[in-house]
């Protein structure tokens, strides 16, 4: 018994250091009488149990009995011959393939630009006060606006086409690189700055080896919901004017009232989303392993 | 210091200044044509025309009422649901193991993807847009209460578990009053997420609404009103932060 409440402890602290506080604070003990309660109500094993539930009940609601009223709710066969006619017959215009192609480019596109534009201003407003006196204002005057409400101004100043898209893309990702940039310049320790400048640190070391590492946590905190920013303004700008990319798939699909070519397309916005952030987390991981003074 | 303040204060008027007289003598000198960039006088005074005349089946102040109204009922029931569930999360292990693998999913997918689906369940007048305000908002609300729930002293659940706490209770009396000041930072996170799809959501299917006024707009090139748009959505948007930031003050104060 002892062996395996340790061994379930283990469990649980093996996971993140999220699930550690939760053990520690909730501190409840797993009401385990049989070994099979135990095992179910460990959190990997419920997590398991729960997304299997929603995909029954899915198949349930749509397939077995028809509860949800038809064309209006897919059922996983609608899904899943949808899937493959987006894949290799084609909706919209092109395959899965190439929407997904043209969407990545514009949101890698945009990202960069916002990533070579936000984060030295962000940094720039950060070390220097008269930077922070000239910008600042102006970066207050365009915060509140919305992304998504540039695009009709985009598609009137640049059409339908990709530029427009990139520069709506670059104005969603350039507010949160420049809010944290300057967040994390601002948080570094002030002591470390005076000693780095008694020892008379020329401005080009200063800004490789103390500024920009000690930033870089909170500059990957920016780069992360810039990313958000960039497909949640992508995909809406895509759905208001397009002629290609995983917007346009969900706008026609929308019009043609074709339910399990919708959950297609909106299953590609959550996996693209999803394995963008994964890379950029990788990334971030690599950076901050080769620069650990940031971490602190 | 007082020179320094006083040396950004000076900084800051001029940059502004600065920008609006770019902004004007760009259109006004001919270099980028009205069409292009209508002139900032010349959108101050289509936002006071469109105060009296309609324009795309009603006034500004009547689209923005459709508007906030829409926004207010996503964003109420997004806190409704979204903090309880975030607090219990917190609390219920088993809970917390149950839904984070569904909102994980959920969160990647943006809350424009959801316009579809939203048109097509309850339509494209009130309950689409709501749903699409809540796709936006309801992340924020649960995570940050979750957060909230999870970084409590423990030292004041187990003084309250030592006495007998009832897990209604422990919620209700222990961990909301303490996770306070991360539920309302989410709520402000939530609004301007809110706003920001109610917005695109209008922008994509609505027949009334700010961001149905900029797409007509946009139809027909009338770039000045969909400047005014943009202005009304930002100061609307500014104003809810503001009302929000207040609160926070309010309830931070009595504690």
């Amino acid at each position: 018994m002892a062996t395996e409440a340790s061994a379930v402890g283990l469990d649980r602290n093996q996971r993140t250091d999220e699930k550690a506080v939760s053990a520690s604070v909730a501190g409840r003990k797993l009401p385990g009488r049989s070994k099979w309660r135990k095992m179910l109500a460990r959190p990997p094993v419920i997590s398991a149990l729960s997304v299997a539930a929603v995909l029954l009940i899915w198949f349930a609601a749509t397939s077995w009995f028809q509860l949800a009223p038809a064309g209006r709710f897919p059922t996983p066969q609608e899904f899943w011959s949808s899937l493959r006619q987006s894949l290799f017959a084609g909706y919209a215009g092109g395959t899965l393939v190439g929407h997904v192609w043209n969407s990545l480019r514009l949101v890698v596109i945009g990202f960069a630009c916002a990533f070579l534009t936000g984060v030295p201003l962000g940094l720039l407003m950060g070390s220097s006060r008269t930077a922070e006196a000239v910008i600042n204002p102006i970066f207050s005057l365009m915060r509140p606006i919305p992304p998504l409400a540039w695009i009709p101004l985009a598609i009137l100043w640049l059409g339908l086409g990709s530029a427009a898209k990139v520069m709506v893309i670059w104005l969603a990702a350039f507010v949160p690189s420049v809010i944290n940039s300057y967040t994390g310049v601002r948080g570094i320790d002030k002591s470390l700055i005076a000693a780095a400048r008694m020892l008379g640190t020329p401005r080009g070391r200063m800004i490789g080896e103390v500024i920009v590492p000690g930033a870089l946590p909170l500059i990957f905190t920016g780069l992360r919901l810039s990313l958000q920013a960039a497909w949640t303004t992508l995909v809406a700008a895509e759905m208001v004017g397009a002629l290609t990319g995983v917007g346009f798939v969900l706008n026609v699909a929308q019009q043609d009232i074709y339910p399990s070519m919708i959950l297609v397309g909106m299953l590609t916005v959550g996996v693209l989303g999803w394995s963008t952030t994964w890379a950029l987390a990788v990334v971030e991981r690599r950076m901050l392993a080769r620069w650990p003074q940031g971490r602190s | 210091m007082a020179l320094t303040t006083g040396r950004s204060l000076l900084l800051a008027t001029l940059s502004l200044l600065l920008f609006c007289t770019i902004w004007f003598l760009l259109p006004a000198t001919g270099l980028v044509s009205e069409q292009f960039l209508p002139n900032p006088v010349a959108v101050l005074e289509r936002i006071v025309t469109l105060i009296g005349d309609p324009f795309a089946g009603a006034t500004l102040p009547t689209h923005l009422s459709y508007s906030f109204g829409r926004f207010f009922g996503g964003f109420l029931l997004a806190a409704l649901i979204g903090v309880p569930l975030g607090l219990m999360m917190g609390w219920f292990p088993t809970l917390d193991a149950l839904a984070t693998p569904l909102l994980d999913g959920l969160r990647f997918i943006a809350p424009i993807a959801w316009v579809p689906f939203a048109a097509l369940w309850f339509g494209t007048g009130v309950g689409g847009p709501i749903m699409i305000i809540f796709a936006g908002a309801f992340p924020p609300c649960v995570i940050n209460a979750y957060q909230g729930a999870r970084h409590v002293d423990v030292r004041l659940i187990e003084a309250a578990r030592m006495l007998g706490t009832s897990n209604i209770r422990m919620i209700t009396q222990v961990i909301m009053p303490a996770a306070i000041p991360s539920i309302i930072a989410g709520l402000r996170i939530s609004a301007g997420l809110g706003w920001q799809s109610l917005i695109g959501a209008e922008l994509i299917v609505a027949s009334t609404g700010v961001g149905f006024m900029m797409v007509q707009a946009q139809a027909n090139v009338a770039t000045s009103t969909v400047v005014a748009g943009m202005v009304a959505i930002g100061v609307v948007g500014l104003l809810i932060d503001i009302l929000l930031r207040r609160f926070e003050r309010a309830v931070t104060r009595n504690r």
